[in-house]
């Protein structure tokens, strides 16, 4: 691995797409977002407490090619859901740009996002928490098309909905019901609905199965490949369960701490993992095998994002962390294989290949537990 | 609900019904609110005791036997007479008189008038200013939030009766300045009583709905909304604002027996309707004088009907807010 040029370390390379796919349709470039969250003002004020900053998305940067799935993997808390927001305009950005189609679409007001909005749609995590349960299923898959007058009448509208209730599997007559008639996959998929009728281009995923049964989290899964196949769909994928994220990505970035550590496509990424931390994550993966390996889960907790440890935020929890990763904050390097990695150790040569074994001695007592 | 959005008219599918009257009752009596209304006996005889209520108010001058405003009619050597079954009771009265010599049963048709007409229509001001500001409050946030509730916790130190009588007080003096205004004084004491009323209970339902909306604003189907582009006021219109009705009716329906309990304090405190047009709440307190000289239906009639009343809208309410929620159904 010792093979990365010394050129390559300062330069801050956005994680190109593999060459199966066309020109990138999104492009995240320095994305930062970072919440305010001390006390009120005046508590500030009488307590002399410093302003708090959370830094949930702290400069990241990626490409999406059109018809690709990249997915986005980490721990809780790690700032995936906060790029969801801020590529469908929930949040706006402290700083960076979002490109969709070459349209900047970073923070800009509702109104100067209308047009955009149409080819961007998002899938949500809770299905029970989703849709309205107030309005009947007809009507809240309705609403993107009433919303884009995509129609041209009620009759129309009508059609349409009951096509979009065929194409998700379900039956046009369930229009007529409330979503609490539905079971959690069922109601996923009327929520996969309402985002395709305003037939987007692009769809943010965030954590779309995390809320199902294991055996419905398939059928859902295989119903987003289906549909990205016949609409020519791209996918923004995000989810902690990297089973989930294999199956149905082409690309994979893994997010600690509001900063990608490693982007590759989604092959190399699981057989040959370079980041410690995308290779513990790997390990905590349960072996069905039973091959009885050593494993090596990730010990101890994800620092508090207000206060991140200095230089690499992954030391503390790193086996091969030395002087520099706790001074000086890793760029993202190529490698071989077509990713990206973030990491001293990997550009150095000392993070050694292959499985990491339970023995390393731990550099500081952080994460001492080694469970197994 | 959504059909408002859609702009072209004109397209006619076989099962969109076409507009007109009948068209609308059939539709009612199609619905699923119809079918729960039929489905509780209970409900049905609620609602049968509010429209009895309702067609008396109306139609009281019609239904009454005697006019308890006209004064002429009136006789003292009739005052204080018991019911009709009662020893020196008369068939004239049948639930007696009170001690101006007023038939009570017609006291109690006119009374029942005012005093429904007083509390829904504060009831309806205040519910619909507290739900305003409210949803504003919990949907908006930040500055708007602080100043509505800082305000609301400020009106709820005092009692609602303080309120009511300064609002009132503030009324009655500006017309008492300004007589350019030409007013009947009766219309201004219904006036002045409903709004003094109805701005000194919105308080209740502003925080009610603010607290529903703090939580609904946050889920899933209102980022949903967001994503498409929705106006910010449609979203709190037709997303959020459905899923907090619920208890604000039910609140409502409380709130219609302390309208009417307000209005007779204020009565008896002088700044209500005049003695000459007695309310329920007026009838019960003129009563309450008499209650331990034995004479007891004057304040026992009036107050089963009020109570009667109250019960019934209760009971109307509970089932309102369960047929609105499709999960119940």
């Amino acid at each position: 691995m010792s093979d990365v040029p010394g050129s390559a370390l300062a330069e801050k390379a956005p994680a190109r797409t593999d060459g199966r796919f066309g020109h990138a349709m999104l492009k995240v470039e320095g994305l930062k977002r970072y919440f305010d969250v001390s006390a009120p003002w005046l508590n500030r004020v009488l307590e002399k407490q410093p302003k708090q900053i959370l830094k949930a998305v702290d400069g990241i940067d990626f490409e999406i090619a059109r018809g690709e799935t990249f997915g986005l993997v980490g721990e809780s808390g790690c700032g995936k859901s906060t790029v969801a927001r801020l590529i469908v305009g929930l949040y706006g950005p402290t700083d960076g740009s979002i490109t969709l189609e070459g349209n900047n679409i970073a923070g800009l007001s509702r109104k100067e996002m209308a047009p955009m909005r149409r080819r961007l749609q998002m899938i949500f995590q809770d299905p029970y928490a989703s849709l309205n349960p107030r309005w009947r299923v007809r009507d809240i898959i309705a609403e993107p098309i009433r919303a884009f007058n995509l129609t041209s009448g009620n009759t129309e509208t009508a059609e349409r909905v009951a096509e979009l209730l065929t194409f998700v599997g379900l039956n046009p007559r369930d229009g007529e019901k409330f979503p609490h008639e539905f079971s959690g996959g069922q109601r996923q998929r009327i929520s996969i609905a309402r985002a395709l009728a305003s037939k987007p281009e692009f769809l943010v995923c965030d954590e779309p199965t995390s809320a199902l049964d294991v055996s419905v989290q398939a059928q859902i899964l295989n119903l987003m490949k289906d549909l990205q196949r016949e609409f020519a769909l791209t996918y923004l994928f995000i989810s902690h369960n990297l089973a989930v994220v294999y199956h149905i990505s082409d690309r994979v970035g893994v997010m600690y701490l509001g900063k990608l550590v490693e982007v590759a496509p989604s092959k190399t990424l699981f057989t040959t993992p370079r980041h410690p931390y995308t290779r513990m994550l790997l390990d905590t993966i349960p072996d069905l095998d039973m091959t009885g390996r050593e494993r090596m889960p990730v010990g101890g907790e994800v620092p508090n994002p207000i206060t991140p440890p200095p230089g690499c935020a992954f030391h503390p929890r790193c086996p091969f962390a030395n002087d520099r990763c706790k001074s000086e904050a890793p760029q993202p390097i190529a490698v071989d294989g077509g990713g990206l990695v973030a990491c001293h150790g990997v550009e150095e040569g000392r993070v050694p290949q292959g499985p990491i074994l339970a023995t390393p001695a731990k550099p500081d007592g952080l994460a001492a537990s080694v469970h197994e | 609900m959504a059909d408002q959005v859609d702009k072209s008219q004109g397209i006619v599918s076989a099962p969109v019904p076409k507009s007109g009257f009948l068209d609308m009752m059939r539709r009612f009596f199609d619905s699923d609110v119809w079918h729960s209304f039929k489905s509780s006996p209970i409900t049905i005889f609620a609602g049968v005791i509010t429209l009895i209520y309702f067609i008396l108010a109306i139609f009281g001058p019609w239904i009454a036997p005697h006019d308890p405003f006209d004064l002429a009619g009136l006789s003292l050597m009739d005052s204080l007479l018991p019911p009709a079954w009662m020893e020196y009771g008369e068939a004239r009265f049948p639930l007696g008189t009170d001690d101006q010599g007023r038939d009570l049963l017609s006291a109690i048709i006119y009374g029942s008038r005012v005093s429904l007409f007083i509390g829904f229509a504060s009831v309806i001001l205040a519910m619909v200013m507290g739900i305003a500001l409210g949803l504003i409050s919990g949907f908006v946030g930040g500055a708007v939030d602080a100043f509505i509730m800082r305000a609301a916790e400020i009106q709820l130190s005092f009692p609602s009766i303080l309120i009511a009588l300064l609002i009132n007080g503030i009324i009655i003096g500006y017309f008492k300045t300004h007589p350019e205004w030409q007013v009947d004084q009766v219309t201004l004491a219904y006036f002045v009583l409903v709004l003094s009323i109805g701005l000194s209970n919105w308080v209740q339902y502003a925080r009610t709905v603010r607290g529903s909306t703090l939580v609904e604003r946050n889920k899933e189907y209102v980022q949903a909304a967001h994503v498409i582009g929705i106006h910010p006021i449609m979203i709190m219109w037709r997303h959020i604002l459905p899923n907090v009705l619920g208890p604000v009716l039910v609140i409502a329906t409380i709130q219609l027996a302390l309208a009417i309990i307000t209005e007779a304090t204020l009565s008896f405190l002088g700044v209500g309707v005049p003695p000459t047009e007695p309310s329920l709440g007026t009838l019960i307190r003129v009563g309450n004088d008499y209650l331990f000289s034995g004479e007891w239906w004057i304040t026992i009639f009036p107050g089963a009907a009020l109570a009667i009343l109250v019960l019934a809208v209760n009971l109307l309410g509970d089932w309102l807010r369960d047929a609105l929620n499709p999960k119940l159904r």
